[in-house]
């Protein structure tokens, strides 16, 4: 008996639309792991540097030792521009200037300076990692100055003991020279972009998304729609009505989600560097491009919702299939979040650029880089994306699949055109 | 000028044929029902005429309104009640009726189609509560005055007291003719043969997406030879 009653219950639990959000939750979660033992792979990987070593003195003789013992030194000469140039050619991380009188200076009881000319190749998480391991490395140098300076004079200052260098930082960054920042500096004050931005937009999309479908799943379980579609009214009207309805009750919860984390990433936020100085910060025009990306996002990532949300049946499968939109919204936030667009592979680049959610996500740190291709494309693309969509919701609430579950014939653009003006 | 005039009417659902060249009228200011067992075809047939499916083949006109070609035409002058009908739960009646009101008119016209809709539907203050806290009969007289209060020339109407009380199931069956005594047409469906019998003026027998038999009730009996509709349908389909 009891055997039956729970054959019953799995049979009723156990079903396609039960499973897929789970193996789509498993799969990107997987995906993560991949990519965070990627991470632990960069890290154990000895960091590519230049090293110009104009002092040659003690202290520069120990930062060289320790230098070309961890990490991979594709120059050691005296040129800072030739290594500079040597060091991009190879794909490596920074050139470490060790000037004159470095030794000396420290000698004095003056910190020596160390001018690093970095690299920086992404803004994403995973970006920094191989410049923390180099300024890993420097923190290394420094210890062995300071057991040096123990050992040969008692007398030396003791602040001097603890820190005998200073760094002088150059950022280069997608055609920019940044003074004054390392790529770690860099990347915290482009937290907000790499992590709050595309997490406020993927809870936008999943938020919105859920409304629409669950609106189509209840209005076929209510039989609303059928009345709704006997009205003098355009499909097209009823389309556009769902979508723009949708994206208002998603913009209104994302709002309020985006007040609350905000909050909670500011309490992690310890750089009070001003973005202006550095010439990163945005004008109106730009504010203007993010605001239609994100716009053009929403409608393309609600009419595709409306498409999904013609499959539903009732409110409970509508509710399953919401699953697809979170996926893609999970992958693309992830990915910017972690990596840099132009620091993923293709097949990953042609990706994130598929997916429409995910301009929006990278709209405002490309704009601060000045890739206005890279966000003009990506609303152009998911521009057209959304009229695609859009026509063809139309053409299913114009056919019978929306109260039958199938579409009595494959038609042609004309009719296509036809349908979305009736 | 016919209210209806259905022609060879055939729908199929993939290889499943569930019209089978069906030809009806319905004259202006009729009531005209469809009548047959679960499965009959009858939501087919009404499904079709207003605008909601497409037609494999045959042909459909609604007061002179080809369908599908001038289907946004035909959407303007008919009002159809789907059975087991709900309306959106989080409105109240009233806002209910607002808003469909508002895809038929304006101004006056609109305060005129509203007022129409609270009169039928007549559910005194309960009008003002969401529609979430109805009993399936007040519901139903909300979605019977949500489709009667735009005057429509043709009113289809899909088992319009299916799950009703019999008081409920009365009060819809006035609303009805009301209606029609003010110049509506009326196409409507049922497996409740003896209500069919009471309230239209002919009826189609249909079994199998095909019409057996049609006629006025009297018709029907008398070249049955049988007491009842439910009777002469038992041996039309024999």
């Amino acid at each position: 008996m009891i055997g039956n009653i729970v054959k019953k219950e799995f049979k009723e639990l156990f079903t396609l639309s039960t499973l897929i959000p789970i193996v789509v939750v498993a799969i990107v979660f997987a995906s993560v792991g991949q990519m965070i033992g990627g991470v632990e792979e960069s890290m154990e990987e000895k960091p590519v540097i230049g090293i110009v070593d104009i002092d040659d003195g003690d202290f520069s003789d120990i930062a060289m030792s320790v230098l070309t013992e961890r990490a991979e030194v594709i120059y050691d000469g005296s040129d800072a521009e030739e290594g500079l140039e040597e060091v991009r050619k190879e794909n490596g991380v920074a050139l470490l200037v060790i000037p004159e009188n470095f030794s000396q200076n420290i000698y004095a009881n003056h910190p020596g300076e160390i001018e690093i000319y970095w690299i920086m190749k992404g803004a994403g998480m995973m970006d920094s990692i191989s410049s923390g391991t180099v300024e890993g490395l420097i923190q290394a140098v420094n210890q062995e100055i300071s057991k040096k300076l123990i050992q040969q004079d008692s007398s030396s200052d003791p602040a001097l003991v603890l820190n005998p260098t200073t760094r002088i930082d150059t950022t280069s960054f997608k055609g920019k020279e940044i003074e004054g920042l390392s790529p770690s500096q860099l990347g915290n004050m482009l937290n907000s972009q790499s992590i709050v931005i595309p997490i406020v937009v993927m809870m936008l999309i999943i938020m919105a998304g859920a409304s629409v479908i669950s609106s189509m799943g209840l209005e076929k379980e209510n039989k609303t729609l059928e009345t709704l579609l006997t009205l003098p009214v355009r499909r097209s009207h009823i389309v556009i009505g769902k979508i723009v309805g949708s994206a208002l009750v998603g913009m209104i919860m994302a709002a309020i989600y985006m007040i609350g984390f905000s909050r909670y990433m500011s309490s992690f936020q310890t750089s009070d560097i001003n973005l202006a100085d550095f010439g990163l910060a945005l004008g109106m025009p730009d504010y203007l491009l993010v605001g239609i990306s994100l716009f053009v996002a929403l409608l393309a990532g609600l009419a595709l919702c409306i498409v999904l949300g013609t499959f539903a049946k009732n409110y409970r499968s509508a509710q399953a299939l919401i699953f697809p939109i979170t996926a893609l919204a999970m992958i693309s936030s992830f990915i910017v979040m972690f990596k840099d667009f132009d620091t993923i592979p293709v097949i990953l680049r042609v990706l994130l650029f598929a997916i429409p959610f995910s301009h929006p996500m990278m709209a405002m740190r490309a704009l601060m880089l000045d890739n206005y291709f890279l966000v003009i494309g990506g609303i152009a693309y998911t521009a057209v994306f959304t009229v695609i969509m859009i026509v063809v919701a139309v053409r299913i609430f114009n056919s019978d699949r929306l109260l039958t579950g199938s579409v009595r014939k494959r038609v042609g653009l004309g009719k296509v055109v036809w349908g979305f003006r009736r | 000028m016919k209210a209806v005039e259905v022609r060879e009417l055939v729908k199929d659902y993939g290889n499943f044929r569930a019209i089978n060249g069906i030809s009806f009228e319905v004259n202006e200011g009729e009531i005209f029902g469809l009548i047959g067992p679960n499965g009959a075809g009858k939501t087919t047939v009404l499904r079709t005429v207003a605008t909601l499916l497409q037609i494999t083949s045959g042909s459909i006109t609604v007061f002179g309104y080809e369908l599908p070609k001038e289907a946004a035409e035909v959407r303007k002058i008919i009002s159809y009640l789907p059975e087991e009908a709900g309306a959106y739960k989080n409105l109240t009646g009233k806002e209910y009726l607002n808003f469909i009101a508002k895809f038929f008119g304006e101004g006056e016209k609109f305060q005129n189609i509203v007022q129409r809709g609270l009169e039928i539907a007549n559910l005194g203050e309960r009008i003002n509560d969401k529609v979430d806290t109805y009993s399936k009969g007040m519901t139903r007289l909300l979605l019977v005055g949500r489709a009667l209060m735009v005057n429509p020339r043709l009113a289809i109407l899909d088992e319009p007291t299916s799950g009703l009380d019999v008081v409920n199931a009365q009060e819809v069956r006035r609303i009805i003719n009301s209606a029609v005594e003010a110049g509506v047409a009326v196409l409507l469906s049922s497996h409740n043969m003896l209500e069919v019998e009471l309230l239209c003026h002919r009826i189609a027998l249909i079994n199998d997406g095909r019409i057996i038999a049609s006629g006025t009730a009297a018709e029907l009996k008398k070249e049955y030879d049988a007491r009842n509709i439910e009777e002469a349908f038992v041996k039309a389909i024999k």
